[in-house]
């Protein structure tokens, strides 16, 4: 009898020392990407990103001696199940800061477990909810849509576009960006007309489309809504004949996007991130060795072409190892007070300003807007 | 009159493919009153497949045949694996088998392909067909024409097959089948073998206008499932009535009332009618064996 209970104690103290002498060489990150499921065309890119880096940082040494330990969870692009990850990583893993949330829904399902928590959670997710109001734990990579819309209409405004319709996906990212631009309309000097929905996995869309092509006075055309399936509405448009202008969104923006468009693609705008056009940027601008860096690394690394959504997951990766490293403490807190202090990082989005009153730290001139032509993106000068 | 017209083709082009999924439902459920709900899984092997096939570098026609050939195998062996060895279960449980089996497939099709949208080229080219105002994509009428051919394939063979006939024998009553000589478990095998060449067939017409991916399988089921309901489950010209009007009540409802609400408009009316005819349009009518 004496000999289990002698023996559970072994175990039980061979744990309490084995614990904290592994948590001195390691560092805990954990992520909650979505890797399979509906937005596995997010979460895949990203985790691929964070697993690449994460082994690179480790082989040269770690962060300050430190090597790092991903916990990586999988939601399936379920806000319920993100959210119990969430709390697992606080709870049981216990780790010091957290990446990602790939859709705005996964990432709103968490945010409270990690301000609860005081634990830093730099998400993935598009939509402007996520850091505004401003929470002190909590940030993002990507542009907003608010700023996507606000690049649509500048571009609009200067080629005397004023009357268009907008059709959006119904899920999270598409509505959400469907109101953004509603709401900057005004100010973006633009009257929305024609106002539709689709399934975010719809086979067809050409009544909404020719609904909106039956307006009248339209002169142009923006979709909300991310994924491949923006593809399926770029077809139609093309099928139905509409001949106005038409923006897609940088949640579309991906090289399998022009493939499965094939010729309907030609001629299509959206506002995107500098990691699309990479090489063809111009030498002087600041971005272009870190988005050049990127491609190539992913593109030799995962064989797949790039995309931006890596780019975010890479963008979110560094700021955090750079706050680490500046925090140079394992504290959450501190970690945290060095991210909200990020100045002049040049990641695959833009050169990202954090402030108090700013988790995102991008402005408008993040994003270029760019034309598809002949199968490939160009940058176009705003207005022409 | 053009708008009428554009809708009306959207709905039959979408009611073609909920059509020939519900086909596939009716089939397996003649044989066997098993609704199969991995019947969008046939839909997505048949897609996936020849995608893949045709990316490593096989001409598009054999893609196809080979997709066609591999989900055949996948329906044998679902039968096979899955469901014969629970056979004398209730149908409830052969159900929930299914569905596992679907996950199953779905999880299978993520590893062994990837996660990522795909499309094929058109059959006959993208260039739409200009009809008084509206715009017909020429591989809709390819998706209308393989509906119509699988549900006459499947009609001829049902009524004027002895096979066929088998099947709806077993279906009405395993055992007396059985007793007047039908051998039950090839008329399952069967059931499960052509009723996946239907998916199949159907995700290869549709993967140049809808795209697919590993799990594209799961809402074609639903509302495959759902034209079955309506059309009078069992019926495969059931299947095909009900399919077609799903489609064309998504699209008329998107058009003339409100996109938002299309998916609500469609579900409201199939709830609505089986309120009023609990077995379907055509189905049979309910019957208590005892």
């Amino acid at each position: 009898m004496l000999s289990r209970r002698t023996l559970a104690g072994a175990v039980l103290l061979a744990f309490a020392f084995a614990t904290p002498a592994s948590a001195q060489n390691t560092v805990k990150i954990g992520t909650v990407l979505s890797v399979t499921g509906p937005a596995a065309f997010l979460g895949e890119p990203e985790e691929k990103t964070i697993k690449m880096y994460t082994d690179k940082i480790n082989a040269e040494g770690g962060i300050k001696g430190k090597k790092i330990e991903l916990v990586s969870y999988d939601d399936g692009g379920d806000a319920n199940k993100a959210r119990t990850f969430a709390t697992r990583l606080v709870e049981e893993d216990k780790v010091v800061a957290v990446l990602g949330g790939s859709t705005t829904g996964t990432t709103l399902a968490m945010i409270p477990v990690f301000e609860e928590a005081k634990i830093p959670f730099i998400s993935f997710g598009g939509a402007i909810e996520i850091v505004e109001p401003v929470r002190k734990f909590v940030y993002k990579t990507p542009h907003t849509d608010k700023m996507a819309c606000q690049k649509i209409f500048e571009d609009m405004r200067l080629r005397k576009i004023t009357k268009i319709g907008i059709i959006s996906s119904t899920d999270g990212f598409g509505k959400s960006m469907r109101e953004q631009c509603l709401k900057v309309a005004k100010e973006g000097g633009v009257e929305f007309v024609a106002d539709e929905t689709h399934g975010p996995r719809d086979a067809d869309v050409t009544p909404q489309l020719t609904k909106i092509k039956n307006t009248p006075g339209l002169q142009g055309l923006v979709h909300t809504g991310f994924g491949q399936h923006g593809a399926v509405v770029t077809r139609n448009v093309r099928q139905i004949g509409l001949q106005v202008p038409f923006y897609q969104n940088h949640g579309v923006a991906s090289k399998s996007y022009i493939e499965l468009s094939g010729e309907a693609a030609n001629g299509v705008r959206l506002p995107a991130a500098a990691l699309l056009l990479a090489e063809k940027l111009a030498d002087n601008d600041p971005q272009k060795p870190v988005v050049v860096a990127y491609k190539q690394v992913y593109e030799k690394t995962a064989n797949q072409p790039v995309s931006t959504f890596g780019g975010h997951a890479y963008d979110g990766f560094f700021i955090l190892i750079e706050a680490m490293k500046r925090a140079n403490s394992l504290d959450p807190q501190k970690i945290n007070a060095e991210i909200e202090k990020t100045k002049g990082f040049i990641g695959t989005a833009g050169i990202v300003n954090m402030s108090p009153t700013d988790h995102l730290g991008l402005d408008l001139t993040a994003f270029k807007m760019l034309e598809i032509r002949n199968g490939d993106w160009v940058e176009v000068k705003a207005g022409s | 009159m053009a708008e009428f017209l554009q809708f009306l083709f959207s709905g039959l082009t979408v009611g073609a493919v909920y059509a020939m999924v519900a086909l596939g439902f009716t089939l397996i459920y003649n044989a066997s009153d098993v609704v199969n709900f991995a019947q969008g899984e046939f839909v997505m092997i048949g897609g996936m497949v020849t995608v893949f096939a045709a990316a490593a570098g096989l001409p598009l026609p054999l893609a196809a045949v080979l997709a066609v050939l591999i989900a055949v195998a996948v329906g044998l062996l679902l039968h096979a694996l899955a469901i014969e060895p629970a056979r004398g279960a209730s149908a409830v449980t052969l159900i929930i088998i299914t569905i596992g089996a679907s996950i199953f497939l779905r999880g299978v099709a993520q590893v062994l392909f990837d996660r990522q949208a795909h499309g094929l080229p058109a059959f006959s080219g993208d260039a739409p067909i200009r009809f008084m105002g509206a715009a017909v994509l020429p591989q809709s009428l390819w998706v209308l024409g393989g509906a119509v051919a699988t549900f006459l394939l499947l009609y001829l063979f049902l009524d004027r097959t002895l096979l066929g006939k088998a099947v709806l024998a077993t279906a009405a009553n395993r055992l007396a089948a059985r007793l007047v000589g039908i051998n039950t478990r090839t008329v399952m095998a069967l059931a499960f073998g052509a009723s996946a060449a239907i998916g199949a067939v159907a995700g290869i017409l549709i993967t140049p206008i809808t795209l697919t991916s590993y799990d594209a399988g799961t809402l074609l089921a639903l509302k495959g499932f759902a034209a079955a309901m309506l059309g009078g489950m069992g019926s495969p010209f059931g299947a095909v009535l009900g399919g077609l009007l799903l489609g064309l009540f998504e699209s008329f409802s998107a058009g003339y009332v409100s996109s938002t609400y299309k998916d609500a408009v469609a579900f409201v009316t199939i709830l609505l009618v089986l309120f009023a005819m609990p077995s379907g349009l055509l189905g049979r009518r309910a019957v208590e064996r005892v």
